[in-house]
């Protein structure tokens, strides 16, 4: 139960939040968070879980209770969490708190609110992370919208409106197209499953119980099907040339709404992609691994061909997402240990480190009041502390050994040289391996035009270093890019143990 | 525990007894004192009342009052009423919305003259809705039916200085009187065909053969136009808009709720009884196959409330389109009945009932923040909507939860409603019904987030001025929006019960 106590109480936290006067919403909500993150914590120490969830592995935390039925099928309430879901678990409590303490200095007006959404998202999203059953998933999946629509819309920058409508418009699509893929699959399934439970899914799958369904062989079915959902994932990735949304929603939003967005959201739709796509057709997926290599060296490319050309600090670091992004699902079509372990990997890392960049340049916006590389220079002189933590953080984001990011990336590229879905294949790892060298490029190129060289900056206000509070969730949060890096088996046995079953069904081994 | 074992049979009416008696109880305590009066008191009452049987209503339903496992349906007064699940579970919709209203209208109706009658007439309403739904013969249905649509022409005439409110009641009652007048018709000519009012009657002289195709088609049109009226289905759709807006705005609630729910519940039990699919379509070549004529009516109704709803600038006339656009919803109850369908034409009416009820709660919970906004006198716009969050975030929460629910987002009671009611239509054959049902519920999300874009994200236009607190709005408000918010994860007994019900009419 304890699955069901984590979203419960931060669900309690975002309403108690809700209704606090604004003054004390800030604090609240911090020592509020702080329970989720203890309660994660105490399941990452107690986790007795092997093998993949979906694949008949054990499961840590299990519930499985029918809740109710519709036509033939059961849906069951199913929470439960393996070696793949339980690190981003984690991650979740873990970067709301910290971006919870980041918001006390930007956010100065309807703060009961903002604090209370914040808490909202991260109850849905340990929904999303845990739920095993499609339906659970679909409603906490839906549901991270919701907040984040307002967050956006409310007390974002000055287009916000415009950057709420388009994240609401494109994920709500996407996710509409993926409902109607995966509804045909489990129709195709027809009476060989009796519920929407993903493993029971999964495992009638591998089975070959797939059938034809609206005059549809159950071959083009399951290709229609992974198409559905692969557009419905890659919105959410976001995978290039579907990510226009996210630069917007990214510049628009407040700096602690762009730490979950790009360190928590965009994580749903790669675990998304592993869960459904990878792990339920994997033939499918193998048929299409040219296709899918080529969006991901895309978005490598792509991404840091479009930071490198940004001006504003925090575009960069937006787009410098979708390259990142991209390196996971390289790493997930490669189909090895360490190449899909990799990918998960990079999920967490990638998590950590934009987090801390995002911060960092919120940090650096709330005393400048600019983003704009050309506003400033010389930042270092006033600001050593941020100045020093963010080029850390850039290190870190460029893959500096015994920080998280290389690990993630060596995993991914060593997976991805390895694999065998394609002859192409090391073709491909290594055009996307150059896109190392640009992000290199952009964030020394920013670096050194922002923070180093003689001090100067064209506005009215004093440069000083940021308060305690808006330095500490950075220092904690390279702290954390460090362990992980210097130590990465503090999650990779775990992920790899839950990655290696979904390998032997796709016949990598 | 099955109540009513050693009960005389017509003790299976107590709730529509009740609201009755409720209904004359407030007329009676107005009349002590003719000259002051004691809103909250008569809320109050009226709440209770309403509250009670739809108690009663509940213990029956859990009871299985009425229902296979205890016998079967309570036919009463020579088959002219029928006690069976069915009827308890709509009246348990009817009930629970009056109440919401009852304690809404406290503080809308603080200002106003006429409280008693107020709430007698929406008690009286009520019964004649609970009646309809146990009606089991033309006659009874007639009668309910105008029992019902009398005194909800006086509620929605009810601001007698207000222009709108008594143009909306009199479209309504001039619209209301010809449908009226089509419907007893059209039973006239049914009663011609087979020389009975009683609904199983019907159907069984039906079952023998008929020479008169002509006449009875024609009858049988004319009731379905009688029932589109009372549903605001097309095409007798119009008076809707009309009659929402310029009705006071907790009537508007109680209208396109409550009084939508009878008019499919005595749909339902008419043409699955009375004119069963397996039989009509035997007469005549088929001549008389209402199930085609519903599928089109749903198509039309969803297509053109949705349509019509997206265009409009006035947040009342978008509810009240949108409302019509949930009947077309509704209507696939209807329209997805199949000959062979067997259990599952149970179960699409089923789905067709629970929408309803979901519908109940998160219907009147949009009219009664209307009522809400009214009362704070902020204007009926869109644009007047801007801010309200900032000043009001419980209520702004509740219109938000109100909004996507019914677009059917995720996770909200609306998401599973339409849900099992799309995939029941799939599971009758009519993939086209739900696919075009799940457009329409798409393109719907555009219009509804447009009252939730203006009340978080818009900055007012003029200064926002919300003075009052009205306690019973906010009660109500927020009852409604607790109850759209746990039909999620309570869905099962709901779904489960109006299944098993709607099986026991086939």
């Amino acid at each position: 139960m304890i699955i069901e106590a984590l979203i419960a109480v931060t669900f309690l936290a975002a309403l108690v939040t809700f209704v606090l006067p604004d003054r004390y919403a800030g604090k609240a909500a911090f020592a509020l968070s702080l329970a989720p993150v203890v309660g994660s914590l105490y399941m990452w120490q107690q986790y007795d879980a092997s093998g993949n969830a979906l694949l008949g592995g054990n499961i840590a935390f299990e519930t499985d209770i029918a809740w109710l039925q519709l036509g033939q099928y059961d849906i069951h309430w199913m929470v439960g969490v393996d070696g793949i879901s339980m690190p981003l678990v984690v991650l979740t409590t873990v970067l709301t708190t910290l971006a919870i303490v980041s918001a006390w200095t930007p956010i100065s007006e309807r703060q009961s609110q903002f604090f209370g959404l914040m808490l909202l998202m991260e109850a849905n999203l340990l929904g999303v992370f845990t739920a095993l059953d499609f339906f659970v998933w679909f409603i906490f999946w839906e549901a991270v919208l919701l907040p984040m629509y307002f967050l956006i819309g409310v007390w974002g920058g000055p287009r916000r409106k415009y950057a709420a409508i388009k994240f609401f418009v494109y994920t709500n699509i996407a996710s509409l197209v993926m409902f109607i893929g995966f509804i045909s699959l489990v129709f195709g399934l027809g009476d060989s499953i009796s519920s929407f439970r993903l493993p029971e899914i999964a495992q009638a799958l591998q089975a070959g119980q797939l059938g034809s369904f609206a005059g549809l062989s159950a071959g083009a079915l399951a290709s229609v099907a992974f198409v559905a959902m692969f557009f419905g994932f890659a919105v959410k990735v976001p995978v290039a040339p579907l990510h226009t949304w996210l630069p917007d929603a990214h510049v628009e939003a407040p700096t602690p709404v762009s730490v979950m967005l790009a360190g928590v959201l965009l994580k749903m739709g790669t675990y998304a992609l592993l869960r459904f796509n990878f792990t339920m057709l994997p033939e499918t997926a193998r048929a299409f691994a040219l296709p899918i290599a080529l969006l991901a060296v895309a978005s490598v490319i792509y991404g840091a061909l479009l930071a490198l050309a940004q001006q504003d600090l925090k575009r960069i670091v937006a787009y410098s997402s979708v390259s990142s992004m991209g390196y996971v699902i390289l790493g997930l079509i490669a189909y090895t240990t360490y190449g899909v372990g990799g990918a998960t990997f990079q999920m967490v890392a990638h998590g950590l480190i934009s987090g801390l960049m995002f911060m960092a340049v919120g940090v650096i916006y709330n005393t400048t009041h600019t983003r704009m590389v050309s506003d400033m220079s010389g930042i270092a002189d006033r600001m050593p502390v941020t100045a020093g933590i963010f080029v850390a953080g850039a290190f870190g984001y460029m893959g500096l050994p015994l920080m998280a990011g290389f690990a993630a990336e060596f995993f991914i590229f060593k997976g991805a040289f390895e694999s065998t879905v394609m002859e192409a294949m090391p073709l491909f790892t290594g055009a996307a391996m150059f896109g190392i060298v640009i992000v290199a490029g952009y964030l020394l190129f920013a670096m050194q035009r922002t923070l180093f060289g003689p001090f100067r900056f064209d506005g009215d206000y004093d440069i000083t270093e940021a308060p305690f509070h808006d330095v500490a969730p950075l220092a904690v949060l390279l702290l954390l890019t460090i362990v992980l890096g210097v130590s990465p088996d503090i999650f990779f046995t775990m992920i790899q143990d839950a990655v290696n079953p979904i390998l032997e069904l796709g016949g990598a081994f | 525990m099955t109540p009513l074992q050693s009960a005389p049979q017509w003790f299976a009416t107590a709730p529509a007894i009740v609201l009755a008696l409720t209904g004359l109880a407030l007329l009676l305590i107005d009349t002590i004192d003719p000259d002051s009066t004691n809103n909250g008191l008569l809320a109050g009452t009226a709440t209770l009342g309403a509250l009670a049987a739809g108690g009663i209503a509940g213990w029956f339903l859990i009871g299985g009052t009425g229902m296979e496992s205890t016998g079967g349906a309570i036919s009463l007064y020579g088959d002219a009423l029928v006690v069976d699940g069915m009827s308890l579970f709509f009246t348990l919709i009817f009930t629970s919305v009056a109440a919401m209203v009852s304690v809404a209208s406290y503080d809308y109706l603080a200002d106003q003259q006429y409280q008693g009658e107020f709430y007698a007439l929406v008690l009286f309403a009520a019964t004649g809705m609970t009646l309809m739904g146990m009606s089991n013969s033309l006659a009874t249905v007639f009668v309910s039916l105008e029992l019902a649509s009398l005194p909800s022409y006086a509620l929605v005439a009810f601001l007698k200085k207000d222009r709108g409110s008594i143009e909306a009641g009199l479209k309504y009652f001039l619209i209301g009187a010809l449908s009226s007048a089509v419907f007893a018709f059209g039973i006239s000519l049914v009663f011609a065909v087979t020389g009975s009012l009683v609904l199983p009657e019907i159907a069984a002289t039906l079952a023998e053969g008929t020479e008169l195709v002509g006449v009875l088609g024609l009858g049988v049109l004319m009731i379905a136009g009688g029932f589109a009226f009372k549903t605001a289905s097309v095409p007798f759709h119009f008076w809707a808009p009309e009659a929402y807006e310029g009705a006071p705005a907790p009537v508007s609630a109680f209208l396109s709720s409550a009084s939508k729910a009878a008019g499919f519940a005595v749909a339902f039990r008419v043409f699955t009884v009375a004119f069963p699919l397996e039989t009509v379509t035997e007469i005549g070549g088929g001549s008389v196959d209402w199930s085609l004529l519903f599928a089109v009516l749903a198509v039309v109704t969803m297509t053109l409330g949705n349509f019509a709803a997206a265009t409009q600038n006035n947040v009342k006339r978008m509810l009240a389109y949108s409302s019509i656009g949930h009947a077309g919803y509704a209507l696939i109850g209807l329209a997805a009945i199949t000959t062979d369908g067997g259990a599952a034409n149970g179960d699409v009416l089923g789905a067709s009932m629970a929408h309803l009820f979901v519908y109940g709660f998160m219907n009147t919970g949009a009219f009664l923040f209307i009522a809400m906004v009214e009362k704070w006198g902020l204007g009926r716009t869109f644009e007047d909507y801007n801010g309200i969050a900032s000043k009001a975030p419980i209520a702004a929460s509740a219109m938000t939860v109100f909004m996507f629910s019914l677009a059917g987002l995720p996770p909200f009671g609306g998401f599973f409603s339409k849900y099992a009611l799309f995939e029941s239509a799939i599971g009758s054959g009519f993939w086209w019904l739900a696919a075009v049902g799940a457009v329409n519920s798409a393109l719907s999300l555009f219009y509804y987030s447009r009252v939730v874009k203006a009340m978080w994200i818009e900055e007012p236009s003029k200064p926002l001025e919300i003075g009052s607190q009205p306690v019973g709005l906010y009660v109500a408000i927020v009852f409604a929006a607790v109850g759209t918010v746990l039909l999620l994860p309570g869905f099962q007994p709901v779904i489960e019960t109006a299944q098993t019900v709607a099986a026991a009419l086939f």
